[in-house]
């Protein structure tokens, strides 16, 4: 059990780690050179010498797409790969809102530096400065690029670029494309992956899953896949491997993330060697459509920005909750948010606002059939502004609302509740993007290097861009040129013995024949992640879901169902297959929670909690940066034994650690 | 007082803010098909224990739930965001893509669209240049050799000017965006008789178009994602409009019309020089 009980005083509760080193290697040099620096010293390989590399990109989202279309454009030999039947339709689509950069187009006083500190201070001080950094200088080169490609970003009557604020942030540096920024981006990356396949520079192969990475000794030398048509088990060899698998919400059976994605590629290669760095930061949206019976299979976010005009109630007596929302007069409601901060009120943070809705659903005062809801109203708004005034900002959001639900938000408020939406946590990278495992690289949502533990609006988008666009192209150049090239034969005993491995696993899981759906597993174990180590967590809880996790895992073995074969498309046998990666996977987020005695951004645990004017617990995070500054990297140890608990510490050169607070 | 009187009303009508709703029993006909090449055939489901705030694909992984505890295999039909953005799900729901909501993909199509005791026809997209991978799931990648072949403007990653350096009117910007919204379902390629995808090819051309970006390359896209849309076996168009209908982001055949100008042009420009 290393790493899960501190003894007071004796430091931190880590392994200064003797298997498994963590170099960050982030170059010399004050911060806001680092990166100018890295690319002034880096090794390069001649254009003609990059053919004879091969990369494997897996994963075409923004981070994916982006990374595949320039390497094969500086010349490498790409292999990509997606699940879904196209590389366009990669969940990076569905983000809304906009995409950061530092462009200061509005003249407020924007800069790189401003952009890198709300980012390092809106993830609680847990992210790498250095990474963070880079990640505000190449934001400005994105919106260029995005613009060259034909991005449709919104612009303004005189022909420049439109920009907006975002998730509570004093600038306006959001640039969007209506509400379907996400797709937008992704349409570009896309557009120049399709380009590279044309050319014949990317081959690409869609509905090709990643089963497993392939080691030989303890480098990364290619994947195995599953062709999710003809059921076909395959090896490919590469130079290097990349991983732009996006994040791992899903273990929460309910978030918003596309049905599909799932963690079972980056927990692979966690267990082939790859350290996984702060599971436990899981984001949660505090705007979500509120569940609305056992049959849901994803909930929909509704875009933050509705918090600017919406105010948050519930009624403030129980005996209220079922009435008509219009009927309860103003004496009746509790505003809650405005009430507990009123400074920032509803426009408090995500992780603030999503927690104070919880409470006061707990307190039995949620609305709507679960009572899991609280109303989002804009008849204030509607008064003030005129309905069509609202209809212009927001028409679309009222639309899909009332598709939904069946309900019309100009009418009656909305009601919301909080999902799981985004995932901090990844595996563990170094500066130069490349995991604990030489030869593999991890990009996007998959990482967990900027966001730290919470991650700010509309830079989600402008992580996955960056990393594909502007940062790992030189850093595998980097490492690239200090290899020589040449593919190990997919005949080699590691690959067939790693093929192997990842056929028995389906045979297995097609030879149970329970009397339980795959789906059923998912949905139990995502109960239990939710209501133990969701928006609120505390030992006791977490110890019982680690206890109920095993249990779910014990009889998944004994009792799950997958009819059919593995020689044709089988929607159950890759259910199963990613619900079996799930639910060990949520042990190690669950014992990641466990380990961090401290709360910072969206990891909030009960015991620790700053005190407020009256004494008691005020609700903010308390974070311990005595013990708790560092990342930590969990290494695989093993079938039955207990994972290893690593540390990275953290250091602040220029942005000072500070207390939040948002009263 | 507003408010005070609108309490009233609404305990007079003893409205309920959300009523309950009763679950629905559907007949399912589904088109089962094993691989490409076996044959299919609609096989008869009746469903019960249907809630109208399911959506559609809630209402099939309801089915293939059901399918599963009894030991068959699940229907095969492509799915992922159910937010209507991914362009994944592509259902014949009785004879009209994506269902009878308008502008609306079938992931967001919910039950209450239906009454209890329906038959409900479920196909997938029927086009020769899509064919059948199993069950309700279609081989739409001629999209993709479409795309390839030109739907995009021709530029490498790092160089780019800067994003205001090309000041663009904001109405060209909006018809941009109008076309950019393409989600690449193929919904108005199985609601066209001729299984024609030129919509889908003019939503490309005419985002494109619209674009200072798009303008060194523009007589070359439109030739060459007609030439690639001609040899997948996609059908022509003869101004039917049933894909401006079918389209889940309603997107106009005006665009169509874009397309044809440039390609008329680019073939005209190509014979004056030839």
């Amino acid at each position: 059990m290393v790493g899960l009980a501190r003894k007071a005083g004796l430091g931190p509760p880590y392994e200064t780690g003797e298997t498994m080193k963590l170099e960050p290697k982030v170059p010399g040099g004050p911060l806001a050179e680092k990166w100018t620096r890295y690319k002034q010293d880096q090794r390069l390989i001649n254009p003609a010498n990059k053919a004879r590399f091969t990369v494997a990109v897996v994963g075409t989202g923004l981070a994916g797409g982006s990374a595949a279309a320039t390497l094969a454009e500086l010349g490498y030999r790409v292999l990509c790969f997606c699940f879904q039947d196209s590389p366009r339709r990669a969940h990076s689509i569905a983000a809304q809102g906009g995409i950061n950069a530092a462009k200061n187009y509005r003249n407020d006083g924007d800069s790189v530096h401003r952009l890198y500190y709300d980012t390092v201070k809106g993830g609680d001080f847990r992210s790498r400065e250095a990474n963070v950094h880079r990640l505000a200088e190449v934001s400005v080169d994105i919106i260029d690029q995005c613009v060259a490609q034909g991005v449709p970003f919104a612009r303004e009557y005189g022909g420049l670029l439109d920009t907006r604020s975002f998730g509570g942030a004093q600038l306006q540096r959001t640039f969007y494309c209506r509400g379907q920024t996400g797709q937008q981006l992704l349409l570009g990356a896309y557009q120049a992956l399709a380009r590279q396949i044309g050319y014949g520079a990317v081959k690409m192969y869609p509905r090709c899953e990643m089963l497993d990475l392939v080691t030989v000794d303890g480098r990364a030398r290619g994947i195995v896949t599953r062709h999710l048509e003809t059921g076909k088990v395959e090896s490919f060899a590469a130079d290097a491997v990349v991983l732009a698998t996006g994040g791992y919400a899903n273990a929460f059976y309910l978030s918003t993330n596309a049905n599909g994605c799932n963690v079972t590629a980056a927990y692979r290669a966690h267990k082939r060697g790859a350290a996984f760095a702060n599971p436990c930061f899981t984001q949660i949206h505090p705007t979500c459509i509120p569940v609305s019976g056992d049959h849901q299979a994803k909930l929909t976010l509704m875009s933050e920005s509705l918090r600017n005009d919406g105010r948050v109630w519930v009624p403030k007596s129980q005996g209220d909750v079922g009435k008509h929302p219009t009927s309860i007069p103003d004496a009746g409601r509790d505003y809650f948010l405005e009430r507990k901060y009123p400074s920032y009120g509803n426009l408090a943070p995500r992780d603030i606002s999503s927690r104070s809705a919880k409470e006061v659903c707990d307190e039995g005062r949620g609305v709507g059939p679960s009572g899991r809801g609280v109303y989002l109203d804009f008849a204030d708004a509607i008064r003030r502004q005129g309905e069509n005034r609202i209809r212009e900002k927001y028409g679309n959001l009222f639309e899909m609302y009332e598709r939904i639900t069946a309900e019309d938000a100009y009418r009656q408020p909305m009601r919301i509740y909080p999902a799981l939406h985004y995932t901090m946590g990844g595996l563990w990278v170094d500066y130069e993007l490349q995991s604990t495992v030489p030869g593999l690289f991890v990009i996007g949502e998959a990482n967990f290097s900027d966001h730290g533990a919470n991650r700010l609006g509309a830079s989600a988008l402008m992580q996955g861009l960056a990393d594909g666009y502007f940062v790992l192209p030189y850093t595998l150049t980097n490492w690239l040129a200090g290899q020589r090239p040449g593919l190990t034969p997919t005949d080699h005993p590691e690959f067939k013995r790693t093929e192997a491995e990842a056929a028995d696993r389906l045979k297995k899981l097609l030879a149970v024949k329970g009397k339980k759906t795959p789906v059923e597993f998912h949905r139990q174990l995502g109960q239990v992640l939710w209501d133990h180590v969701g928006m609120a967590r505390n030992r006791q809880s977490l110890e019982t879901a680690l206890q109920k996790i095993r249990a779910i895992r014990e009889e998944f073995w004994g009792n799950v169902s997958v009819p059919g074969n593995d020689l044709d498309l089988n929607s159950a046998l890759e259910r199963a297959n990613r619900v079996s990666d799930f639910m060990e996977f949520g042990e190690l987020l669950t014992r990641d929670a466990l380990a961090r005695e401290e709360s910072c951004g969206a990891h909030f645990r009960t015991e620790y909690q700053q005190t407020g004017d009256d004494g008691n617990p005020n609700g903010e995070c308390e974070r311990d940066d005595d013990h708790y500054q560092h990342v930590a990297a969990w290494e695989y140890a093993g079938p039955d034994r207990d994972p290893v608990r690593h540390a990275e510490p953290l250091a602040f050169e220029v942005a000072k650690p500070t207390r939040r607070s948002y009263k | 007082m507003e408010r005070e009187a609108a309490a009233e009303t609404a305990a007079v009508q003893g409205a309920d803010p959300h009523p309950t709703h009763h679950p629905m029993k559907l007949t399912l006909h589904v088109w089962r098909q094993k691989t490409r090449t076996a044959p299919g055939e609609m096989v008869t489901y009746p469903l019960d224990g249907i809630s109208p705030e399911q959506s559609f694909l809630e209402m099939l992984d309801h089915l293939n739930e059901t399918l599963i505890r009894r030991g068959e295999e699940p229907v095969a039909f492509d799915h992922d965001c159910r937010e209507g953005i991914c362009g994944s799900c592509a259902l014949m729901i009785n004879g009209l893509a994506h269902g009878p909501e308008r502008g609306t993909a079938s992931c967001q199509l919910h039950m209450r669209s239906f009454r209890d005791g329906d038959h409900v026809y479920v196909e997938p997209w029927r086009a020769a240049a899509f064919p059948v991978v199993k069950d309700l799931a279609t081989d739409r990648s001629a999209f993709d050799r479409i795309i390839a072949a030109g739907g995009f403007v021709g530029v490498n990653t790092g160089g780019a000017p800067d994003g205001n350096a090309l000041p663009i009117a904001k109405v060209d910007q909006d018809r941009a965006m109008d076309a950019a919204a393409c989600i690449g379902c193929g919904a108005c390629v199985a609601a066209c008789p001729n299984a024609s995808a030129m919509l889908f090819v003019a939503a490309k051309v005419s985002h494109l178009a619209q674009l200072p970006q798009g303008q060194p390359e523009r007589r070359e896209r439109a030739q060459a994602m007609v030439g690639q849309h001609d040899r997948e076996g996609f059908g022509h168009c003869t101004n039917i409009n049933e894909c401006q209908a079918a389209c889940p982001k309603e997107i106009s055949v005006e665009h169509i019309a874009q397309l044809n100008r440039d390609y008329v042009t680019s073939t005209v420009s190509a014979v004056v020089k030839g």
